[in-house]
Order: C-alpha cells, then structure tokens, then sequence
C-alpha cells in the first residue's frame, strides 16, 4: 500500500506492506532508530512517538494506519542543534542511565507537559505510568520533568 | 583548540554525564541499530515443551519460504562447543550444553532452530512452517519438589536432580547453638526474578572470509570475556574475532553471560557468508535470558537473651535451571561469603545444593546473592528482636562489628576492608524520627491501623574482586594515552552500559593530569582497540578499572614530569594546573608543549622512551565491603491489602564520592530493583515448567507512579583498598531495600502475630492475612 506521512518536517511516499508496524517504517525506511522497540506490546513505552500532537506506542500500530499523519520522533526535537528543554532537563538532572527507553521516556513527558504545563509530582509520575525505565526508579526522571515544567514557565 | 589547563577540579561534583548527548537525541547506536549491506535477519524457534524427546523437525517447508536462506537445526551444529560454564567445583556436575537442542528440550525457550533470510518479517513467517515432532515429558520447575524422591529427572543421568553441593563452616557452630539461650528458625524464600533490561539482548555477526575475521556486535558487559569463550566455541583463533558491545541498553548481571546465540550467530554468519542479526524478543528475554534469585533458604540463628549473636546455620536451595550459565553455581557461593552481614559472629555453617529444574537457568542478577543473603540475616535478626522483645534498632547496635576492629576477618573467610556501621543506622533514624514514628505507631493500633518500620543494616563484597577470588581474572585494566596535541583517550577494560563511567573516568583524568572534562575521551567496549579488560559487574568498574586508570596516569605524569624537566632544564619541577612548572625559577612547559616534544623525540631523557601511552593492569588485594542502613515506613491499607510507602530513607557508605548525581543514580535504580522484588516482582513457573509470567503484562516492574520518593543520604568510609578510596556503589540500593521493606510490613501486621511474609507483598498476600488473622 502506498503510504503519505511526514516525519519531523520531512515527507514520507512509500509503498509499504500492510502489516509494517510503524516503529518498523520508523527504523528501517525512514532510518530513524532513536526510537527503540523494547516489548512489542506496548507495554514499556521505548518506541513511544508523537503522532498528530498526541503520544502513541508505535509498536502497536501499523504503519498503513499513520497514513496522512504528522510525526514527530526523539531525532525531531533539537532544532539547529539546540536541545528541546526536556532533553536537556534530561540532561541536567541525570534522568537517564543507559538510555535504551530514553527517547520514548522524553516523548512522554513532552506530551504530559503538553498537556498541563505545570504538573504535580503526582501528576508526572501518572503522566509515565505507560514508559518503563529499568535504571534509574525514576526519580531523576521526575526531577527532569519538574525542571522542565520550571524552565518553561520562565 | 589548545588543551585547556585548570586548577578547577572535577572529582566529587555532580557533573553532568558525558554520554548523554547521543542517548537524548536519539543517536546513539545500539546492536539493533547496526545495518550492513547484505544483512541478514535471524529468528530462533524455542520449545513450548518444559521436558521433552525430539522425534524429528522438519524445516523442508520453512526452507522453501519466500527470502528464506537457511534453516539449522541442532544437527547442523554440533561441532559448535558448548555453552560455558565458568565455574570450577569438585562434584559439580555440569550437563552439555549445545547451542541448539539435539535430542531433547530441558526448559521452555530452550533453541531448536534458526531461520535466516533476507528480512525479518519473512523469518518470522518462516518459523511458524517447522514442524517439531515432541514427545513431551514429565517436568519439574520447583526446586524443592526437584528434590523429593520421585520427582522427573531434568538431566536422566542424574536422577536426583542435584546440581552442585558446597559446605562451609567457620568457628564452632556447634557449641554457639549448644550455649544459646534462645534459637530462631524460619524458612525465607528468596523468588526468581526475571533481570529485564530494556534493551533484550542482541547480535549482529559480520564474517569477512577473505580475512578469516568474525566481528560480533553483541549487547554484553563483558567484551572480551565473550570473545575469549566464543572464539572456542566456534574454533577460530581469539586473534581472528572482533566482540563489539556497542551501546548496551542495560544489563544488572544477565549481560554478564555467554549465551548461545552469540554463537550461534557467529556460526549463521560464518555459513552464509552474510553478516547476520538477530534480535531477542521481550517473550524470547523472559524465556532465555537468565533469571536471578530463586532461593529457598532455611535459617537458624542462635543467640543469647541480651541479643548477642552466637551463631548461624543456613541450607541454601539454589534453583539452578536447566542448566548452569557462566556463573551460575558461584552465585550463592556469594550468599554464603555474606551470611553474617555486619555482625560479630564467628560461627556459621552452610550447605548449599544446587538444584536442577526445567526452567531458565539463574545467574547474576543485581547483587547476585548478597540481595539473597541480606534478605536472610536481616529478617533473622528482626525474628529475634521479635523473639526476645528488643528493639530493632537496639539490637543491630549491640551485634554490630565496631569500627576499632577493622580490618574485621569474618567467619566465612573475608576480611572487611573499613567500616562503621552504627553511623549510618544513626543518621538513618535520626532522619526518618525514629522516636516519634514509634509513638505514632502505638498510637495508631490503639485505631486499628497497621503501621510499619523496617530496619535493614546491609553490607555487601564489592569491587569485584581479586583474581584468586574469581573464575576470570578479578583485575581491571586501563590505558591512557595523551596525543601529540595533548588530548587525552582513555582505553578501559570496563564495559559500562549505563553507570556513567565515560564521566568519571574523564573526572579522574582531568584532575590527576590538570586538563578539561572536555580533553578526556573515554573508549570501552571494543576488542579491537582496547587493550584485553574483564568488564563491568559487581560494583567493579571505578573500584577497580577506575584504579587502573589512576595508576596509568600516575605513570604518565611522571613521565610528563621527566620530558618538562627537560624542556625546563630544571630538575625540580612539578605539575600543576596541566603546566610543568620549575619549582625554582617558576618557568613553566604547558601540557600541549611536553606532549608534543614526547612524540617528535628530538631530544628524549635518560632511558626514556617517545610517545605518552602507559597500560596498568591492575589487580586488587581485597574486595571493598560498602555498607549502610535503609528504614521503610509503611501503611497498610486495611481493606485492600496495599502496602504504601511512607518513607524511604537510605543512608549509604560507599567511600569517597566521585560524582554525586551518578551515585544518587545508582542508589535510586538499586532501590527500585529491590522493591520490585519486595513488592511485586515474581517469575512464576506452573507444575508443568510454563512460564505464567511470561509477558510484561503479567511480570510486575515498578513504574512511576508506584515508586516512592527515595531519601538517599551518605556516609563516607573511605576504603583503603584504593588509592581513590571509592567501594562502589551500583547494587547498593538493591541489597539493603528488601529486607528493610519486609521487615516493615511484618512490623506493622506483628500485632496480629505475624513473624515473616516472603516476597513479593502483593496485596492479595497481604489482604489474606488480614481476613485470616483480624
């Protein structure tokens, strides 16, 4: 089936089996494997993406059925090499360790900032009930998501 | 750009990491990531049978499938060796391990088959058109019905299912339980978990036949021991093998293992002449990664009534699996070295059998049987706190080794390296308000509410370890090598997958030579351009590869040293600030100026060789024993059975600090492991050898939302072990979390008699005792 998408600005035609699974056509056609399959059921938020403004699992979703979508990916962020606020609150508060769910982890929590610019502890940890991370028990991941949320409102 | 010099310092400040730039944006390269032209793609048919006879397999169909290769069967790879254990024991009995089952499966997972073709979806489909003729088997996937008579034998030829036997004994066990007052006994499980790192494993094998080279791209933390042993398995000369662990998306031990598809991959490569990937699905992770844990531990502990520990017996049932992976009989061997904890006990007995069943082997899991073993002595100890009607607290202070007495020799033939163990209980219970919070607690089962505080005082053998202690070699190796231009590239023997040491590796460097963070690369994880290294697992890397680097740079200052005194005409000079500096006149050589004249060697110093490279293999005379104390407060909800975290304080001593943040990161992952499997966490296994939780559906992770806030706070012992008087730090949280957690819940239900609850705590477990017991 062919297939129209755009992926961080950049427009997709290709013809795609029906069954591809969006993280697939993420990695292997559109060559952006900053998004990482880490369960295949959707389970532990790796391959979390933005699609039409909204987080989604990508590993559960076929390709064929983005047709016509705007995705934004990990590598769609930094604009002219200057980090989104989030990867570097990320970075500054040391919210990653080996970093595997780390852009589906970022993903999420631009979306919950998205949603609600100034959450509450509470809020940020049900905000990444979906994402697992193995490494870190999240707290420097809570931190990032605050100092982002502070960042922002300055 | 000129090397910078400085007299800022870097050592013990929370600097951010510098490997996260590529991690954030998304460019960092994992094994899955790799692509080569004429890639090939791997998938691996594995038994749904616990025990079963292999009458055929047919691959005739799946061969024929649209962009299918090649299939092999167990046939085909025969004259691959076998896994490798890396333990050494008299009557360990070690059944042969083939890469690919022949005859027989022993464990659900277990590989039978390998399609190869030219995509992944096409492999898949592929897969599902063998046909394998099982005769299944009788199974047994408890350790304990594995050793009853009668039970189904895993391995025929050894109809017992015993694995491994091991005894120890230290003072006079006898005699301390002869003179007790009092003796306490319970049985504490100790449950399979599955290790669960994010990134499954992973491999992509590349053969060049022109050059008789296999590079293997491998998710590992241990690169070079992984070339070493599958080099053998395939035959091919160490020399001819490349092992690349590129970025590693987590290990906490199940990446400290040879497996069989790395092998295997090697062998898919080196046939069709492809490089070849395979990647390991979550379900194909829960059924052939190894699991951690899986103990059942009876304890005695004997003491007198003023809570003086005499003594500690211990029988250890070890669930082995089907087999044993690289460490796996030497994992509670770890648990028997830390059956004392930090008390003042010379007496112990121990016996450990190592137990055959139809289910994944167990290896290292995070902490690796100290968890096993801190779980074990400090729910002793509260049983006998409880027994004797001492305070928790209390009676930790009165058994604790005191700090006048190290080195302490322990009963099991260790020699603790520094401690003072009361510092940080008190800090800890100063902390959480002790006094009050006990108030608080009476005050509340006057309401009928349930209130818990658990204590746990952990100490653990770290710094892994000095070779005579280890099956591979307990040494870490660093070389450091300053360019012509001054720039510094370190090469470790370490493999971090997320501890951070491309950080503090760089720390050290900076401030030992005077240089910026930024003149600092740090290379690991390459066979091909890293010296030979063991790599990174119990709390080892900046112990031990972290000294080696120290002494490496300590070799090249001095010849930076010989080289400015030179250039300076001096011979009192010293270095400072990345500067040679002429103690008497004050002219000084910058660092750029030296290490240039190194290598144009116009003029060299006496005996003195060109070039700025120093290696350091460095073998450490001791393990490092960190330490700490962690107190859990909990509530628990009458109706449902919930257990809440009020507080969690943790006090840790892991000598000097190198980097803060790192460190927090470190405790705060540990805690989190080790409330998994307080709290949820379990790999359960049905009488048939099914794996039930077999899906992140149905295995219990933390997450976010069920995570405490982790009030982590230190103490500093330095260990006198290194000269960075670092003990390590990244299994820390892990060891002390479990029992403290345990011996809160017990605390706040012992109004209604409870003694002991094993792991994990799920509400339904606990909402039975209250229905039973209110």
């Amino acid at each position: 089936m062919n297939i129209h998408l755009t992926i961080n600005g950049k427009r997709y035609s290709e013809d795609v089996e029906p069954r591809l699974l969006l993280i697939h056509f993420l990695r292997d056609v559109a060559g952006l494997t900053g998004t990482h399959v880490g369960c295949e059921t959707s389970l532990c938020g790796a391959c979390t993406v933005e699609l039409n403004g909204k987080a989604i699992k990508s590993c559960t979703m076929f390709a064929v059925q983005a047709n016509g979508a705007e995705i934004v990916t990990v590598e769609g962020l930094a604009t002219d090499g200057k980090l989104d606020p989030v990867q570097e609150a990320f970075w500054n508060e040391h919210g990653l360790q080996c970093g595997f769910c780390t852009p589906g982890m970022i993903m999420a929590s631009k979306q919950i900032l998205d949603r609600n610019p100034s959450p509450s502890e509470d809020e940020i940890r049900h905000g990444l009930e979906g994402n697992v991370c193995r490494c870190t028990g999240y707290q420097h991941i809570v931190n990032a998501v605050k100092a982002a949320a502070a960042g922002a409102g300055k | 750009m000129a090397t910078a010099t400085k007299t800022e310092t870097f050592v013990g400040k929370r600097v951010r990491r510098r490997e996260d730039p590529r991690l954030i944006t998304g460019t960092a390269t994992y094994v899955e990531d790799i692509q080569m032209p004429g890639m090939h793609y791997a998938v691996i048919l594995r038994s749904p049978h616990a025990a079963a006879r292999i009458r055929a397999v047919n691959t005739k169909e799946a061969e024929a499938a649209p962009g299918v290769v090649c299939v092999f069967t167990g046939k085909d790879t025969k004259g691959v060796g076998a896994v490798p254990c890396g333990i050494v024991m008299p009557d360990l009995r070690v059944p042969q391990h083939t890469i690919l089952a022949t005859d027989r499966v022993y464990f659900v997972g277990h590989p039978v088959a390998v399609v190869v073709a030219r995509d992944r979806y096409l492999a898949r489909d592929a897969m599902d058109l063998i046909e394998v003729d099982y005769e299944a088997l009788p199974a047994v996937a408890d350790p304990e019905k594995a050793l009853e008579k009668g039970a189904p034998a895993v391995h025929p030829q050894w109809p017992d299912n015993v694995a491994f036997t091991y005894h120890q004994d230290g003072g006079n066990v006898d005699k301390a339980f002869a003179e007790a007052d009092v003796v306490v006994k319970q049985r504490i499980t100790s449950q399979r978990l599955v290790p669960m790192a994010i990134e499954t494993r992973g491999v992509v094998a590349e053969w060049r036949g022109a050059d008789r080279q296999l590079n293997l791209y491998t998710s590992t933390q241990i690169p070079h021991l992984v070339r070493t042993l599958v080099a053998g398995m395939l035959g091919l000369e160490e020399n001819r093998m490349r092992v690349i662990a590129p970025e590693v998306g987590g290990g906490f031990g199940s990446k400290l293992n040879v497996y069989a598809e790395e092998a295997l991959m090697g062998y898919v490569s080196m046939k069709i002449q492809k490089p070849v990937q395979w990647i390991e699905s979550r379900r194909e992770n829960f059924t052939s990664t190894i699991h951690g844990r899986g103990h059942v531990d009876y304890y005695e502990l004997a003491a007198k009534r003023d809570g003086t520990i005499l003594g500690i017996k211990l029988k250890l049932i070890q669930d082995v699996g089907a087999y044993h992976q690289l460490l796996t009989p030497l994992i509670p061997q770890l648990s028997v070295l830390m059956m004392p904890g930090i008390y003042n006990t010379q007496n112990i007995r121990a016996d450990i059998v190592g137990v055959f069943t139809n289910c994944v082997p167990t290896d290292a899991y995070r902490g690796a049987g100290r968890p096993e073993a801190t779980h074990g002595i400090e729910r002793m100890v509260d049983l006998l706190a409880a027994e004797l009607k001492m305070d928790a607290a209390e009676i930790r202070f009165k058994n604790f080794v005191t700090k006048e007495n190290f080195p302490y020799p322990t009963a099991t033939g260790l020699m603790y390296d520094s401690g003072d163990y009361a510092t940080p209980l008190n800090k800890a219970l100063d902390l959480v308000g002790y006094v009050k919070l006990r108030q608080e607690q009476a005050d509340l089962r006057q309401q009928g509410r349930y209130m818990g505080i658990g204590i746990s005082t952990y100490g653990e053998i770290c710094a892994i370890g000095p070779s005579a202690a280890t099956p591979a070699g307990g040494w870490e190796s660093a070389t450091v090598k300053i360019e012509p231009s001054g720039k510094v590239t370190i090469m470790t023997g370490a493999c971090p997958h997320g501890q951070g040491e491309e950080t503090t590796f760089a720390q050290i460097a900076a401030d030992e030579l005077g240089v910026g963070l930024d003149d600092v690369v740090v290379i690991r994880g390459d066979t091909a351009v890293v010296q030979y290294g063991i790599g990174t697992f119990g709390s080892r890397a900046t112990a031990v590869g972290g000294t080696a680097l120290y002494y490496a740079l300590q070799d090249l200052k001095e010849k930076i040293k010989k080289f400015g005194a030179m250039l300076l005409e001096s011979e009192d000079v010293a270095l400072v600030g990345g500067q040679v500096v002429d103690n008497k006149s004050g002219n000084s050589k910058s660092f750029q100026e030296v290490a240039g004249a190194t290598y144009r060697a116009l003029k060299l110093p006496p005996n003195t060789e060109p070039g700025l490279v120093a290696t350091r293999f460095w073998e450490p005379p001791n393990f490092t024993f960190p330490f700490g104390a962690h107190i859990v407060v909990t509530d628990i909800d009458n109706e449902t059975g919930q257990v809440k975290i009020r507080r969690y304080v943790a006090v840790d001593d892991c000598g000097n600090i190198l980097n803060p943040l790192i460190v927090d990161g470190q405790v705060h992952g540990g805690v989190a492991q080790g409330l998994g499997q307080a709290l949820w966490e379990q790999a359960v296994y049905d009488d048939n050898g099914q794996l039930i939780t077999g899906e992140l559906m149905d295995y219990a992770l933390p997450r976010a939302h069920l995570m405490p806030w982790i009030e982590s706070h230190h103490t500093c012992t330095p260990s006198p072990v290194n000269p960075l008087g670092v003990k390590g730090v990244g299994e820390a949280g892990t060891i002390g979390c479990s029992p403290a957690v345990v011996n809160s819940v017990v605390d706040a239900l012992s109004p209604l008699g409870v003694k002991h609850i094993d792991m994990p705590l799920t509400p339904e477990k606990i909402w039975k005792i209250l229905a039973t017991k209110n």
